[in-house]
């Protein structure tokens, strides 16, 4: 099937006035809204002439500490957006009952919940990921920096090109109508004309380069840069699972460029990869994106493993229990995470034996994640287990996600699938793992690692009222799903015809309350503890008694991380430093070798974005210009030789001392 | 096939704890995934339950366990032991590993059983348990077409169709045969049998059986566009006098669903109410699954058989008159070579279709190309 034809004109595409969803009050609102806050930000930024400072010193930086901290800025800045979107389906759903048609049309209410799931999956959970892992991994291995401090700067500025692509639509012109994997037919230009399913595409093909790229560059930052003495087997467990990770991303994430181009050809030349007729297979699209997406949750969870490992050890005040089976588990998952994508569609009617088959696949992933589980279990065991908010959380999570877990298996089962595929029993499954695993793990490894980063902690008055809000608001929200799931109801409904449901999506509707009250205390968290910053000030480097590298050095911790390149003799190498009294020198300082901020991040992915909107508005010469632009800027940037520098010894020196005279002082 | 010995135990040793988890889940609202009218959806809801109950084996004690542990092993409480380096423990290892093995051994036999008993593709064998069906009893088929955004039943038994309203007679096995008009849907009744997608240019399959006499709900579950939330349906169990009643009273609505108004009807519409077609034009289903029903369409099926016809064929140009070895293979069963290679062409458009019986190859074809069964 061709495209359809629209009038397109040679200089604005296929953008009209009409295009401005005018009509719409609520986009209007929430334009008028975002507007005036955007406004008030840039008149503050400007007026205490910040610009420079934040181009000089985060934008253009390559410092693998600078660019993890902005990713979790992206992350939580999309949290709210996403939020929003679960918070006016919550509505919609409470609402639309007794013939009543709720507050949003089909027409909006459809791309809530493709953007809820889209900002969720792509802007929320992949930003924290990838920023904690961005941040963490190389203080852990006793790495200065990563492999391609560059391509680190252009991964995180292409992340943000997705982000700003995908806000775009909710102003200007619409977002998909299809559910967040744009399912073929419906996602094809037949079905879907307009702009949004473009957006969709485009939005995660520049948000995919930068993913993949610093998946390409995390693999090589731990292969290649790890401190004297870390073997493989004395990598942290977080290491270890961001090495597992980042395989899968480089795996996965191409599958995912790849069907997406099959789709995009099949919408802008009329090929016919998966529509109806004419040979293309609409199955094969849904078998390819799995083949990407199964990968991808545990792309999102194996980080976070890692983090509630290195909690519940450091927390418990104990070596972790099982450090190998724990790797080995890790590997396992890794592997057969590419053997289970046919369970997310169970109900397409391929025969017994292969929908059995990959029942038990997706069955066994559980023995090693049940292995996981316990091991957490045996290093609380005889340990001294300190309650502070990042081992609360992971406590919340052993509860909350081996409940999850269990529905999951359940699903597993494909005839048990049949009744529950699509129901709301599946929308609580991996709500109560995303959030019960992804989410609570993000927040533990924040308020674990926040310190690290800034050299005070979290409030833990505010941290724990954030705690108590969301732990409580998931399980209001839903435990309702849940049972309606057993009732026979769907997902991505609008309307419902029987008014007995309604209570359920009450009650589900206070649970998001619940968990907003958990993001407005979060925020008052940061809020807080930056206002009083000096009183939780941690002037060690290692407030929780860590137990790897990145405990051993200052917090923050230098530009260049260490001043001499660590030596490992043991998995808890900073544990086993203090453990045998190793000194740490003040004396002897070199100067070191260090990468040099660009500007060419920014500019690629600028371009990256005009040439994205420009495909999506059919605006060729625009298309053409951004890139040419994007090509000759790349080439531009390979001339510019001035990438490295170094830091003088007598600066190094300086630093260092500041640092011993503050060890002193805790004395 | 008779039921392995090893699930039957299961089954029989599962069965007390599964009335009592039942009966405390149903308390208050009717969850009817877990009380469901057809067979097949109770077959379903046992594994639904086994599973549970397996799992719950070992996800109480983990629980139980982080509570405990966590309490006992608090900072301020030095009387518990203190072991800081104790990191490893053979017995503990093979322990966490082999419970939740064994319990996936258990459950991954099960499932396999009850995938390959509960295929929707496989007839059905009994109405309940311990009622099998007698030999020579013919199902009653029903073809399903998922349109934007309502349904439409065929009953080729009896040649008329519904549109959003669908009934069945108690205890006898039904056979559904399912497409799409345009977009992906999934046909779902929670209280008669779990679902299948229905998809266009593919036909899927489910057997099932109503078991009570009643109202029940049916929808696409998966999400299919604008008017999506209103393509529900209702199905109703009937006793045989009443499903004569109900089939006489659709034999007297008159009209005939012939092309024109299949064609109309397929266009887009929301919250269609019950319609009736005393009848059906012959083979509109089969021209349906193969996107043929406007006349003058090439259907998918004539297309494939003549693409295939092409590509048996030895390339002139590439490899010479030479026949590949293994070539024949290639030819798609119930293909006989020689007729295939020069289509009829009057017989691929929608107008000009050939009955079912006209062509049997044809139709062999089209039902094993069109099946996604690989």
């Amino acid at each position: 099937m061709s495209p359809q034809f629209v009038p397109i004109s040679p200089i604005f595409g296929r953008f009209t006035i009409a295009s401005l969803p005018l009509q719409e009050p609520i986009v209007v609102g929430t334009f008028c809204m975002v507007a005036l806050g955007g406004l008030a930000l840039v008149a503050a930024l400007t007026w205490f002439k910040l610009w420079g400072y934040l181009w000089k010193e985060w934008f253009t930086s390559v410092d693998h500490k600078k660019i993890g901290v902005m990713y979790m800025v992206l992350g939580l800045v999309m949290l709210l957006r996403g939020f929003s979107d679960a918070i006016m389906m919550r509505a919609q759903q409470a609402i639309a009952f007794n013939g009543s048609e709720g507050y949003l049309n089909a027409h909006h209410y459809d791309q809530v919940f493709t953007a809820h799931g889209v900002i969720m999956i792509f802007f929320v959970a992949m930003p924290f990921v990838t920023g904690l892992m961005n941040f963490v991994v190389p203080l852990q291995i006793g790495a200065r920096d990563v492999s391609f401090p560059f391509l680190n700067n252009f991964s995180f500025w292409m992340t943000v090109g997705g982000a700003v692509i995908v806000m775009m639509s909710l102003f200007v012109g619409e977002f998909a109508r299809t559910g967040w994997l744009a399912y073929p037919p419906l996602s094809g230009v037949a079905y879907s004309p307009g702009v949004g399913v473009d957006y969709y595409i485009w939005a995660l093909q520049v948000a995919g380069v930068g993913t993949l790229l610093s998946g390409v560059n995390l693999i090589a930052t731990i292969v290649k840069l790890r401190a004297p003495g870390m073997t493989l087997m004395r990598m942290p467990i977080f290491t270890w699972t961001a090495l597992c990770t980042n395989i899968l991303i480089v795996a996965a994430f191409p599958v995912l460029t790849a069907v997406l181009v099959l789709l995009s050809l099949d919408r802008y030349v009329g090929t016919d990869f998966f529509t109806n007729t004419l040979g293309g297979n609409p199955m094969m699209y849904v078998n390819l994106i799995w083949i990407w997406g199964h990968p991808e949750v545990y792309i999102l969870i194996l980080p976070l493993f890692g983090v509630f490992s290195e909690v519940t050890s450091a927390f418990s005040g104990k070596r972790l229990f099982g450090y190998s089976s724990m790797v080995y588990a890790t590997v396992v998952i890794t592997i057969l995470s590419y053997v289970v994508w046919l369970h997310h569609f169970f109900t397409m009617g391929s025969g017994a034996s292969v929908n059995s088959f990959f029942g038990i696949t997706t069955m066994v992933i559980s023995i090693p994640t049940g292995a996981k589980l316990f091991n957490w279990l045996f290093t609380m065991y005889r340990g001294r287990i300190r309650f502070e908010l990042p081992m609360l959380w992971t406590i919340a999570f052993m509860v909350t996600f081996t409940i999850g877990g269990m529905t999951g298996v359940m699903l597993a089962v494909p005839p048990a699938d049949f009744v529950l595929h699509n129901s709301l029993f599946l929308i609580a499954h991996f709500h109560n793992v995303i959030i019960g695993g992804v989410v609570f793990g993000v927040f533990a490894a924040i308020n674990f690692w926040f310190p690290k980063a800034f050299g005070f902690r979290l409030d833990p008055f505010w941290g724990k009222i954030s705690f108590v809000c969301w732990v409580s608001g998931f399980w209001v929200a839903f435990t309702p799903l849940y049972v309606m799931g057993l009732m026979g109801v769907t997902r991505r409904l609008r309307t419902f015809d029987d008014p007995s449901l309604q209570i359920w999506f009450i009650i589900a509707a206070l649970g998001a309350v619940l968990i907003a009250l958990g993001i407005v205390a979060m925020l008052v968290q940061i809020a807080v503890s930056i206002l009083n910053r000096e009183k939780l000030r941690d002037t060690t480097g290692d407030i929780w008694h860590g137990r790897t590298l990145e405990w051993s050095t200052s917090s923050p911790p230098p530009e260049y991380n260490f001043a001499f390149t660590p030596i490992v003799h043991d998995t808890d190498a900073w544990w086993d430093m203090q453990e045998r009294g190793a000194v740490r020198p003040t004396s002897g300082f070199k100067a070191i070798h260090m990468p040099r901020s660009t500007w060419a991040g920014v500019v690629l992915a600028g371009l990256s974005v005009a040439f994205g909107v420009a495909m999506i508005w059919y605006v060729w010469w625009l298309a053409i210009a951004s890139f040419v632009g994007l090509i000759g800027v790349a080439i531009i940037h390979t001339f510019n030789y001035k990438r490295d520098y170094h830091i003088s010894a007598e600066d190094v020196t300086r630093v260092e001392n500041e640092r011993t005279r503050q060890l002193a002082a805790e004395v | 096939m008779p039921e392995s010995a090893p699930n039957l135990r299961v089954r029989t040793m599962m069965r007390p704890i599964m009335i009592l988890a039942t009966s405390l889940l149903l308390g208050g609202c009717n969850m009817v995934v877990l009380n469901p009218a057809g067979d097949v959806a109770a077959q379903q809801r046992d594994l639904l339950v086994i599973a549970t109950v397996l799992m719950l084996l070992i996800i109480i004690p983990v629980i139980a366990l982080v509570a405990l542990f966590a309490w006992r092993y608090r900072a301020s409480n030095t009387d518990a032991n203190y072991q800081p380096n104790w990191d490893h423990s053979t017995q503990l290892e093979l322990l966490i590993w082999a419970a939740p093995l064994l319990i996936i051994i258990c459950l991954g036999a099960v499932t396999w059983v009850g995938t390959h008993l509960l295929d929707p593709y496989r007839p059905i064998e009994r109405t309940a348990s311990g009622r099998p069906i007698a030999p020579g009893v013919k199902p009653l088929e029903v073809e399903v077409v998922a349109l934007d955004w309502k349904w439409l039943f065929i009953y080729p038994e009896y040649g008329f169709a519904t549109v959003n309203e669908l009934a069945a007679p108690v205890d006898r096995p039904i056979a559904f045969k399912i497409t799409a008009s345009s977009v992906m849907n999934a046909f779902y009744v929670p209280a008669l049998a779990g679902m299948i997608y229905a998809m266009p240019s593919m036909e899927t399959r489910l057997h099932a059986v109503i078991n009570k006499p009643g109202k029940y709900t049916g929808m696409s579950a998966n999400y299919s566009g604008a008017g999506f939330s209103g393509m529900n349906f209702h199905f109703y169990g009937m006793s045989d006098t009443d499903f004569a009643g109900w089939v006489a009273r659709n034999k007297a609505a008159g009209g005939t669903l012939d092309r024109a108004a299949y064609l109309q009807l397929e266009r887009p519409s929301e919250h269609v109410p019950v319609q009736r077609f005393a009848a059906v034009e012959p083979g509109l289903f089969r021209a349906a699954v193969n996107l043929c029903v406007k006349p003058g369409t090439v259907c998918t099926d004539a297309m494939m058989r003549q693409d295939a016809a092409r590509d048996s064929q030895p390339a002139p140009n590439e490899h010479g008159p030479m026949p590949m070895p293994g070539a024949h293979s290639m030819s798609m069963p119930g293909q006989s070579p020689a007729p295939a290679a020069k289509p009829d062409t009057a017989g691929l458009t929608g107008a000009g279709l050939p009955s079912p019986a006209a062509t049997p190859a044809g139709v062999a074809l089209a039902a094993s190309a069109s099946q996604p069964r690989l």
